[in-house]
């Protein structure tokens, strides 16, 4: 075709649902890949909670009991949500604000790249680090602290903590909108470590001064632990759909912020 | 490459006026209509009309913060004019159907370093409908040997050869370069310059930016010469050298254009309302000339040629970057 008929040409070329599904599939697996080999992502994202849990559920409390749960069983579920939550947020935000700061962000969206692969992409590889997390928690608590659970209780809380892993990557895509390049991932230190504390990942609930299991009510990492610890049968006899709903209505707000951020970054861009 | 004939043309006629004349018959495959960009009180581009016509290399030359890289964003609809039209292969830029068929080199300052040139380029691929074979993107960016390298493991130039490869692997008609050689070493810049014309051998049509007027003449047939945001020449890359130094002398005069034009020294001139509009290297011998072949010879003016500043700009910011990376 000569160049003159190539320009003219209005033909449209629609990419078929397979084709989509292959650039998905890309875009998920590579970004696996590069936060896989992103020594810090790895290193701070999978070993705090791993360190954590070794230091207080299996060196120094390992015989204690919390009601009618072991320590090293009850952990799992306190210190799996404090994994998950550090795997989605920094999964997503701090990725998100140096590419956005930067301009690597750019250089995907003059590309015909369906805008929405780039965020599932680290929605996927914060669910699929959230999963290692959890797993190599089961396994050391398994090995190491006598934690013994079916099977099927085992998927309960891999799903429970993997699915948890959706409001707090909703947090990071917020974050990472309104964080500078080089501030992101200071900005969710100072959100994540606090948080953690005071909804009881660190120090469980029942021994948090009254004040502070007060604020954990209104905080989601709480609400994601207590779906976490009724699992392994150590909850708070809340019903499961109170806290599910408290994590639904957070991942909204935080996607309308994200939304809001998306936007502005397009009116200031596009302004 | 054009489907005019070219070579079928006028026997006597000169084969770059038949060429231009095929050019200018081309479509227009992305254009700015009357854009105004504004950062708040910053006017990045002022009334800017510009078009890229299928199968040309185009260059937009002109110092730091002109706006071309203004220019290339709203062509790729990453923002959009506070006033005009950006449009591409005649609709909107932002439109998938017309990204399908672009590529871009934008500057960057952080690609995913821990990933490999070819995933690099199997994610970019991905995106396009028919692209080309990673052996293909990676002879034509000259990153063969480099496939396996993460991105972070490269040197300033290869990064830049990555980048380029993204913005060609998916074979798009249309490519957007902004500064493609900034930080390549000679052999380097030759080896992308070759590259280029390769593509548009193939018929494909590219929109550079650069700050170099050697790049631009070496590549482009059209160069628009853009400075503080608006386009102040245009022209072939002939016509623009011409009027990169001398004086313009705009004077009232009986002489006709003929005789003007065969006075030494004159390079150029032309009609302009009531008075004529010369153009020579230096002013003073013609200007002695013209009054001694016409004493009616009135509203004598002499100013620079209009590029002479654009250029300074241009001379000043090489040398900046000059001794930037002397001190590196």
């Amino acid at each position: 075709m000569s160049t003159a008929a190539a320009a003219l040409s209005t033909t449209t070329i629609k990419r078929t649902t397979g084709h989509t599904f292959t650039i998905y599939l890309k875009e998920a697996k590579y970004e696996f890949l590069k936060n896989l080999r992103l020594r810090v992502y790895t290193a701070s994202v999978i070993s705090f909670p791993l360190m954590f849990y070794v230091l207080f559920g299996l060196v120094l409390n390992s015989r204690e009991m919390i009601g009618t749960t072991s320590v090293p069983t009850y952990l799992i579920a306190t210190y799996g949500t404090f994994g998950v939550m550090g795997a989605s947020l920094f999964g997503t935000a701090s990725g998100l604000a140096a590419d956005r700061g930067l301009g690597w962000l750019q250089v995907k969206r003059a590309s015909p790249m369906p805008p929405f692969a780039y965020f599932i992409a680290k929605v996927i590889l914060s669910m699929i680090f959230s999963a290692i997390v959890v797993t190599l928690l089961l396994i050391l608590g398994f090995t190491f602290g006598r934690v013994r659970m079916p099977l099927a209780e085992i998927a309960r809380l891999m799903a429970t903590l993997v699915a948890g892993s959706l409001p707090f990557s909703a947090l990071g895509l917020a974050i990472g909108y309104f964080a500078g390049p080089q501030s992101a991932p200071g900005v969710i230190n100072l959100i994540y470590l606090p948080m953690s504390f005071c909804s009881g990942l660190w120090v469980p609930y029942m021994f948090l001064p009254k004040v502070v299991r007060q604020i954990a009510l209104a905080l989601p990492p709480y609400h994601l632990s207590q779906l976490a610890l009724a699992v392994v049968g150590a909850g708070n006899h809340d019903p499961a759909a109170t806290h599910w709903e408290v994590l639904l209505a957070f991942t909204l707000i935080c996607l309308g912020v994200a939304r809001i951020g998306f936007q502005r970054d397009q009116g200031k861009l596009y302004g | 490459m054009i489907a005019i004939p070219q070579e079928a043309g006028t026997p006597h006629g000169n084969k770059d006026t038949a060429s231009a004349n095929a050019m200018n018959l081309a479509p227009v495959v992305a254009s700015l209509e009357c854009v105004s960009k504004n950062y708040g009180e910053v006017h990045a581009l002022r009334n800017v009309n510009f078009s890229v016509r299928a199968g040309q290399v185009v260059a937009l030359l002109g110092p730091n913060g002109a706006g071309k890289t203004t220019a290339v964003k709203l062509l790729l609809g990453l923002m959009q004019p506070t006033s005009g039209k950006a449009r591409v292969f005649g609709g909107d830029p932002v439109n998938p159907q017309n990204r399908i068929r672009a590529g871009a080199m934008l500057q960057v300052g952080r690609v995913p370093e821990t990933l490999r040139v070819r995933e690099h380029i199997d994610l970019f691929s991905s995106y396009y409908p028919k692209p080309l074979l990673l052996a293909e993107v990676l002879a034509a960016a000259g990153l063969e040997k480099l496939a396996d390298r993460k991105f972070g493991e490269l040197s300033g130039g290869q990064r830049q050869r990555t980048l380029f490869a993204l913005a060609i692997c998916g074979d798009p008609d249309l490519l957007f370069l902004d500064e493609p050689t900034v930080g390549l070493d000679v052999e380097a810049r030759r080896m992308l310059w070759e590259e280029i014309r390769r593509l548009v051998d193939r018929g494909k049509t590219v929109l550079l930016t650069t700050h170099y007027l050697q790049e631009a003449d070496a590549l482009a047939d059209r160069i628009a010469v853009i400075n503080q945001g608006a386009i102040i020449a245009e022209g072939t890359p002939t016509e623009i050298k011409a009027q990169t130094s001398g004086k313009r002398i705009r004077c009232i005069t009986a002489l006709s254009m003929a005789s003007l034009r065969q006075i030494p020294g004159v390079t150029a001139a032309r009609e302009d309302r009531e008075a004529v509009e010369i153009h020579a290297a230096e002013a003073e011998p013609v200007i002695r000339k013209l009054l001694s072949l016409d004493s009616t010879l009135s509203g004598l003016e002499v100013t620079s040629a209009g590029l002479e500043e654009a250029f300074l700009a241009l001379t000043q910011d090489n040398g900046q970057n000059a001794s930037r990376l002397k001190e590196n």
